[in-house]
């Protein structure tokens, strides 16, 4: 990470919640903005231009998920959100809306730290060029120029629906993309098709990707909310 | 008597002072004849009462025109009445809803005797006025002397008339206060004379015929008599109470002997005076000649209508059934300590006496120390074989008869040559015979005057002629006669015993049957339906059973048939339940209408009220009542015995609950404290300078804090989850899932719990997609997994194992571990449950929760033992449908 150091817009009515946040990330070099309500985090977010936001969902004056909905209307800053809902549909909601993971309370810190990498990098990536022409994530390797997938140097034959998932996940990686977000990419906006769909083609892929599916190195499942592809760092 | 009182004489007091105290005073005016100033005098003291601050209300009171009397009514509030048109004639009648709904502390009803009109609730209106009593209003009325029951026959013997409106002695007996109301005879006239009493020509009427000097004199001496007997009863009373001596014998007990003849009456009116006189309780028995053919259907009913009498005249009634009567009531009367027995005079011809014995002069003959009265009336067994019923024989019968005696002749004109006249003679007896078993009395005296005809004419010589010869041949015609006669008659009798023995195996049967369906009902409605049916199958009507729902109003439980209940029908069985009495037709509560309501009765309570629609009414006899009686009982027995099982187990639900709650309570409360004590502890030994200071303890310190907090998390995570699950709100959302999928997210998320272990997995390939909520059945596998982990030794091999058989899936997790302890396999799974030693953290929830999980889904988990060691945990979730077929891409 070159420039100056990142700057967290942290959205969080708990003050002990936020005095262990501000504790922990100035000591790794965030700068911090702290906002305790919905509205003093529409104005931090529009006069500071914030890297990355870390967005509680449940806050006095209003929903996270809105304001995260909100936040997209206007930018692609990187949506984190913390919060104790740990239903699958609260997860579903929230990422549909915008946000870019979410972690539940009560998380450890390294996790938080990973998660916040991975956000700020995917950002970085999409503010600049489309993206490296070759992805690699341990033995399996993407060239997307040539529209080739090679695992230990074999190569895989996919069919364009199959590459179309593969390319979106590979993308983002290390990100959860939810089943609406899979279809509505893959698919196109007017589908009508049904997360049935995406399971099919994910269990297709999967058998030609990995050697035993039921054990799956790249092709991870978020039961209910989606699907994410290993990271690099991860294997 | 001793200084201590009786136990049961005290709680009777008590008891009886509590229903004194409970139900409202009925105050009665009694007088000798019309016209003594009853009405008046109540009227007055009705406006004392008002006057002193009283809530009085006139319900109906007649001033027949009577100046005097209507100026008194003035400003006492009239409760309006009701009009009815019967018969084109207006009548007015005490309107009792209205009369309910005002609710005064004081009713005056006049004319206690009076008849209702038809179509009123109750035929008369001393049970309106009863009713009025039952809610709390106290109710002032008049009453003449000739109009109680036990008085009727004295009073149409003195007076020539027969009065028609009577009230039962109980009634006069329920009364708190009587007032006598006393007018010297010759005032009486005198005021009759002025017009005071009746008005115009009924005045005049009433001169000649009730209103006679000497009538006068008999009626007020049975008026002050009547009144005197009460306050003997009011001594006898206060004498109990109050622990004094009593000065007669006591203990005495009447039997009446009644029958089905009106004149039966008079005997059960005279048991009753005797009764009433000795202060002794009284029976009335009817005995049944097991022998003797069922009553007539005008004869049930008057015997009915006898006991009823008897019943409302304060007596039980008793139906005896034996042999010889005689010896039956004796027995009876013997068992029950009768000291006397009350018999009509037998008004048969002294002949039959000779034949079948007196049931009189048994009576006498056997009653030993037992007193007998004999009274004009008619004989118990008179009424028992009044009308032997002898149905008509249809023609053919007749034809069959003179046919058969035709063949006997022509058989016997074949065989004469080898026949002897006596063998003869025995044929046509054959023939009589046969007719007399088969047609009955009728045709069989047909076949013996054709049998005798036709021997004397055939057989007999001189031949073809009607003239004998010999004497000795009429011996024979007389026997023949005879035979027929005899043979007929005990055909007779056995098809009477045959018939009432069939009657009698029906009733028991049907309560057989009952009894047997009621057994069988698990819970209220199966018992409340299986009443409703039997009830419609034997009394061949529609059936209901109503119950109180919770709100208390009466709903129809169950019923056989389609009638629906208007809402008279439910006014009569409102009227069932709240009085605890049968009502409608066949009773005296509304007979007017279509249904009958019987209260099902358990001991003193009143579960609802079983209602039988239009049933026959011609064949409603006293039999039927009683029968129907039993089937009420036997069902309300039923009913409740399914009411106290529901509550029972309510109630044990109830205990298991708590008993849960409890147990959660203190598992949690222990499992929630203990790491947040070594938190509290760990935290706060970190402000401790010198403990900072030493990196070695404050690490292991941080360790501690960490791995608590980790623990903790996970308690209330599972509690959560446990909670969720159980109170039933989780829907599940099955979603067709690839099998490889789930398992492939529980073993990701348990990467680093089960780190360095080797896991196998075993995926059935034919049936790749199961349909089953992929957060709960992620959830089930990864705490089966996480528990394999906890409890084996690390390193060693854990199995996932899945497949599809016979519509279910089965998810196997298989270690090498200590295995679970014998005895333990199904409780494992309960909460709070932990196998393990204690060392290994855990609240033992997760397998509660997979239990949970797999419930939710419709299937089950269990635990075994493996062979060669080691545990497997085995899921067996239901799957249900086809998946559906995604859309396969276009191309390559």
């Amino acid at each position: 990470m070159s420039g100056p150091s990142p700057l967290v817009l942290l959205v969080e009515d708990d003050p002990q919640m936020r005095r262990f946040l501000r504790a922990t990330l100035t000591a790794r070099g965030f700068r911090l903005i702290e906002a305790e309500t919905v509205s003093a985090a529409e104005i931090a977010a529009t006069s500071q231009a914030p890297d990355l936001v870390l967005l509680d969902l449940g806050l006095p004056d209003g929903d996270g998920v809105d304001l995260a909905r909100w936040l997209r209307e206007w930018t692609q800053v990187p949506i984190l959100v913390i919060s104790a809902r740990g239903r699958e549909a609260d997860k579903v909601h929230a990422l549909d809306a915008g946000a870019d993971d979410y972690v539940t309370k009560p998380f450890g810190v390294d996790e938080l730290l990973a998660r916040m990498r991975v956000a700020l990098r995917h950002a970085e990536r999409a503010a600049g060029d489309p993206g490296e022409p070759v992805v690699a994530i341990g033995a399996l390797r993407m060239d997307f120029a040539c529209r080739e997938v090679t695992v230990e140097g074999r190569s895989l034959r996919l069919t364009p629906i199959e590459w179309k998932l593969l390319a979106l996940l590979a993308r983002n990686a290390g990100k959860v993309l939810t089943h609406r977000q899979i279809l509505r990419e893959v698919w196109g906006p007017g589908g009508g098709h049904q997360t049935h769909t995406v399971r099919v083609h994910m269990a297709s892929l999967r058998k030609k990707l990995e050697t035993d599916p039921s054990q799956p190195r790249w092709l991870l499942t978020e039961p209910g909310v989606g699907y994410r592809l290993r990271e690099a760092d991860d294997i | 008597m001793s200084g201590r009182p009786d136990p049961d004489a005290l709680l009777e007091r008590l008891q009886a002072e509590e229903t004194r105290a409970k139900r409202a005073r009925l105050k009665v005016w009694l007088g000798f004849a019309p016209g003594v100033g009853k009405t008046f005098a109540m009227l007055q003291n009705a406006r004392d009462l008002q006057e002193a601050g009283t809530d009085v209300a006139v319900g109906w009171v007649d001033t027949h025109g009577r100046y005097d009397t209507a100026a008194l009514l003035l400003g006492l509030d009239i409760v309006p009445r009701r009009r009815i048109t019967h018969r084109s004639v207006e009548l007015e009648e005490l309107d009792l809803d209205v009369a309910l709904a005002r609710k005064p502390a004081v009713l005056l009803v006049d004319e206690l005797a009076h008849n209702n009109a038809p179509g009123g609730r109750h035929p008369k209106r001393w049970q309106d006025v009863f009713e009025l009593l039952d809610a709390g209003i106290e109710v002032h009325t008049t009453l003449n002397v000739q109009h109680v029951e036990s008085l009727n026959d004295v009073v149409a013997q003195i007076t020539g008339v027969r009065v028609r409106e009577t009230v039962p002695d109980a009634v006069l007996d329920r009364a708190d206060e009587i007032v006598v109301v006393d007018l010297p005879p010759e005032e009486l006239l005198q005021r009759l004379s002025e017009g005071k009493v009746y008005l115009g020509a009924n005045a005049e009427r009433a001169a000649q015929g009730f209103f006679r000097r000497g009538n006068l004199l008999a009626l007020r001496e049975l008026a002050l008599r009547r009144a005197a007997e009460r306050v003997d009863a009011d001594v006898d009373a206060y004498r109990r109470e109050h622990q004094i001596e009593a000065t007669w014998s006591t203990a005495e007990r009447i039997l009446v002997c009644v029958g089905a003849s009106p004149a039966s009456a008079r005997v059960i009116r005279a048991g009753r005076r005797i009764a009433a006189g000795l202060r002794a309780p009284w029976t009335a028995v009817w005995v049944e000649r097991s022998s003797a053919a069922p009553l007539s259907a005008a004869d049930q009913a008057r015997l009915d209508t006898n006991l009823r009498l008897a019943e409302s005249l304060g007596a039980t009634a008793v139906r005896l059934v034996g042999a010889r009567p005689s010896h039956v009531l004796l027995d009876y009367a013997r068992r029950h300590n009768v000291t006397r027995i009350v018999i009509g005079k037998p008004t048969h011809a002294p002949w039959r006496d000779l034949l079948r014995g007196s049931l009189l002069d048994e009576v006498v003959r056997g009653s030993g120390e037992i007193e007998v009265h004999v009274t004009s009336g008619d004989e118990v067994r008179e009424a028992v074989e009044a009308s032997p019923r002898v149905v008509p024989a249809p023609w053919i019968a007749w034809l069959a008869a003179a046919a058969l005696v035709g063949v006997t002749t022509a058989i016997a004109s074949a065989g004469r040559a080898i026949l002897e006249l006596p063998d003869i003679a025995m044929l046509y007896l054959l023939a009589i015979m046969a007719v007399a078993l088969r047609y009955g009395r009728g045709p069989s005296t047909l076949a013996s005057a054709l049998s005798v005809a036709a021997y004397d004419f055939f057989f007999i010589p001189p031949f073809y002629t009607f003239s004998v010869d010999d004497l000795r041949h009429l011996l024979t015609f007389a026997m023949m006669f005879l035979v027929g006669l005899v043979v007929s008659t005990l055909v007779l009798r056995i098809r009477r015993q045959e018939r009432g023995a069939i009657a009698r195996e029906a009733r028991t049967a049907s309560l057989y049957a009952l009894s047997r369906d009621l057994g069988r009902a698990r819970d209220e409605s199966e018992a409340a339906f299986a009443l409703a049916r039997h009830v419609a199958d034997v009394f061949a009507c529609e059936s209901a059973v109503l119950l109180p729902g919770s709100d208390g109003q009466l709903a129809v439980k169950e019923q056989a048939g389609e009638a629906q209940l208007v809402a008279q029908d439910w006014g009569v069985a409102r009227w069932a339940f709240e009085h605890e009495e049968a009502a409608g037709v066949g009773t005296d509560t509304l007979p007017g209408s279509r249904v009958h309501c019987a209260p099902l009765r358990s001991g003193p309570r009143v579960l609802g009220v079983l209602v039988l629609v239009a049933p026959v009414e011609a064949g409603w006899t006293l039999a039927d009542r009683d029968h129907l009686d039993a089937f009420a009982r036997q069902g309300a027995l039923a009913i409740e015995r399914a009411q106290l099982v529901e509550e029972s187990k309510v109630a044990a639900l109830r205990a298991q609950t708590e008993e849960m709650r409890s147990s959660l309570l203190s598992a949690v409360s222990h499992d929630l404290r203990t790491p947040l004590g070594s938190i509290t502890g760990a935290a706060s030994a970190l402000r401790d300078a010198a403990t900072v200071a030493d990196p070695e303890r404050r690490a292991e310190l941080i360790d501690t804090l960490c791995e608590e907090s980790e623990r903790l998390e996970k308690l209330v995570a599972n509690l959560l989850e446990m909670t969720r699950l159980e109170s039933g709100t989780v829907e599940i959302r099955r979603e067709w899932v690839p099998l490889e999928e789930l398992v492939g997210a529980a073993l990701v998320r348990l990467e680093r719990t089960l780190g360095g272990r080797s896991i196998r997995t075993e995926l059935d390939e034919e049936m790749p997609f199961v349909a089953l909520d992929p957060v709960l059945a992620e959830q089930l596998l990864v705490n089966l997994l996480e528990n394999a982990a906890k409890h084996t030794p690390p390193g060693s091999p854990i199995e996932v194992h899945a497949r599809v058989r016979d519509a279910h899936l089965e998810i196997e997790v298989l270690d090498r571990g200590p295995g679970i302890p014998i005895g333990a396999e199904s409780r494992i799974f309960e909460k709070f449950y932990r196998a393990a030693p204690t060392y290994i953290p855990g609240a033992g929830l997760g397998l509660a929760i997979c239990r949970a999980i797999a419930q939710v889904h419709g299937g089950s988990i269990t635990a075994e033992n493996r062979a060669g060691g080691g545990a497997c945990f085995r899921a067996t979730l239901p799957l249900a449908g086809e998946p559906p077929v995604p859309e396969l891409e276009s191309s390559e």
